[in-house]
């Protein structure tokens, strides 16, 4: 596989594939950390660090060790447990480097562990058999696609935050709605590829 | 809190998915049809019964600090052994609903459920509350897709998912000119999770007014006695 389907492969995943607005997965940090947009840019990072490792270690672990004792209906046992340890470390890291980043993220930290997309991911890279350099590129493709529309979506929700809502849909459910319309407006990307 | 409100709790009160914005992953993606609301319904209440169960026959011996790993063993022990059973007497479910299977470890209900609920007590009201959570979810993911189908393809339907030839039932409310084809895409699906969340918090405040009048009338009709 040369460069150019890799890039191909990138930009379907970020944009017309998007993760959140597209396949519905990691709605609760979704809703939940996107309130303020540098909590949203650093829940980003956080979990592209997770997935990123996360693929690498499920990745190895699966064809080295799963696949040749066929243990494969272990997969999804051994890979929660990989990454509830992989998210004991960043919450290590970033209590350490950053408290205040640690205090925005609250409980949506540890709960990357319950996080759809990171499990999504490390089934996929093993369910559509990407080679080395697929799974590196997907992994990278779909917390980037993550970050950018939870940055998006918090700015447009610090401006929802003035506005005036008939009461019902205060809070969540009007920023469903906005969900909904950047949906739409992510589907005209579609022709991108 | 006696035993009856514990179970219905689920329904309205604390309806996990559009009062505790709990689960929407699976609620947003699988809500097209509803063959596929209500075999993800009832896969999730058989994991969320049973990991209730042994959770909290289990509490006395889990130590505090490992509890979630512990819990999340369990759960996806349970997960895997409904996702090999799907697979094998209902691989058309099973391909309906893809990913969203294994998923199930990760729906925050259960894991919610197993640290709320079941690590503090006993085996029946446990499982009893497994079982109303289960139920709150299914009925809510079995409105929002048939809303959702019925809207975008004018039709419903339900198949026998251990045999897709076999179909239940399936007629026509909408004439095929006037279906909104939207409603079935990303879009759709956003649009009618707000709605409902939007209708059920209306209901809550209508509620909530309706008991503070009450309780104003009787402080006033209090002071006038006296």
């Amino acid at each position: 596989m040369d460069l150019g389907n890799l890039f191909v492969m990138f930009i379907t995943f970020t944009l017309i594939n998007n993760v959140i607005l597209n396949q519905f997965l990691g709605i609760c940090p979704f809703m939940g950390v996107s309130k303020k947009s540098s909590s949203a840019i650093g829940m980003g990072a956080a979990v592209t660090f997770v997935i990123v490792a996360a693929s690498l270690v499920t990745y190895a672990l699966y064809y080295a060790v799963l696949e040749p004792l066929s243990l494969q209906y272990m997969d999804l046992i051994t890979f929660i447990l990989v990454i509830a340890s992989l998210v004991q470390l960043v919450e290590m890291i970033i209590k350490k480097l950053s408290p205040a980043l640690y205090k925005a993220l609250g409980v949506y930290l540890p709960l990357i562990t319950t996080n759809c997309v990171v499990l999504n991911v490390t089934l996929n890279n093993i369910s559509e058999g990407y080679n080395f350099a697929e799974m590196l590129t997907y992994a990278i493709a779909i917390p980037v696609g993550f970050t950018l529309v939870l940055y998006i979506f918090s700015t447009i929700r610090e401006r929802l935050d003035i506005c005036s809502v008939p009461k019902a849909f205060a809070g969540n459910p009007i920023a469903l709605i906005v969900a909904g319309i950047m949906a739409l407006a992510f589907s005209g990307l579609a022709g991108l590829v | 809190m006696n035993r009856k409100e514990n179970f219905t709790a689920g329904f309205i009160r604390e309806n996990p998915v559009f009062g505790l914005y709990l689960g929407l992953c699976s609620t947003l993606a699988i809500t097209t049809t509803l063959n596929n609301a209500i075999g993800m319904g009832v896969a999730v209440i058989l994991v969320l019964v049973m990991s209730n169960i042994i959770i909290s026959c289990l509490r006395k011996v889990t130590p505090s600090e490992i509890r979630i790993p512990v819990y999340i063993v369990v759960i996806a022990t349970l997960v895997k052994i409904i996702q090999m059973l799907i697979k094998a007497y209902a691989p058309a479910l099973d391909s309906a609903l893809g990913v969203f299977i294994p998923l199930i470890v990760v729906n925050c209900i259960i894991l919610g459920r197993a640290e709320a609920f079941a690590s503090k007590n006993g085996v029946f009201d446990s499982a009893l509350d497994g079982l109303g959570m289960g139920l709150g979810y299914t009925v809510s993911i079995i409105v929002m897709s048939a809303l959702r189908q019925i809207l975008a393809t004018g039709m419903l339907t339900f198949e026998n998912p251990f045999n897709v030839e076999q179909s239940i039932f399936a007629f026509r409310l909408i004439p095929e000119d006037y279906v909104i084809s939207m409603f079935s895409q990303p879009v759709g699906a956003f649009i009618t999770f707000a709605l409902l969340a939007g209708a059920l918090a209306a209901y809550k405040n209508h509620q909530t007014a309706k008991e503070e009048k009450k309780e104003a009338a009787a402080k006033a009709a209090l002071k006038e006695a006296k």
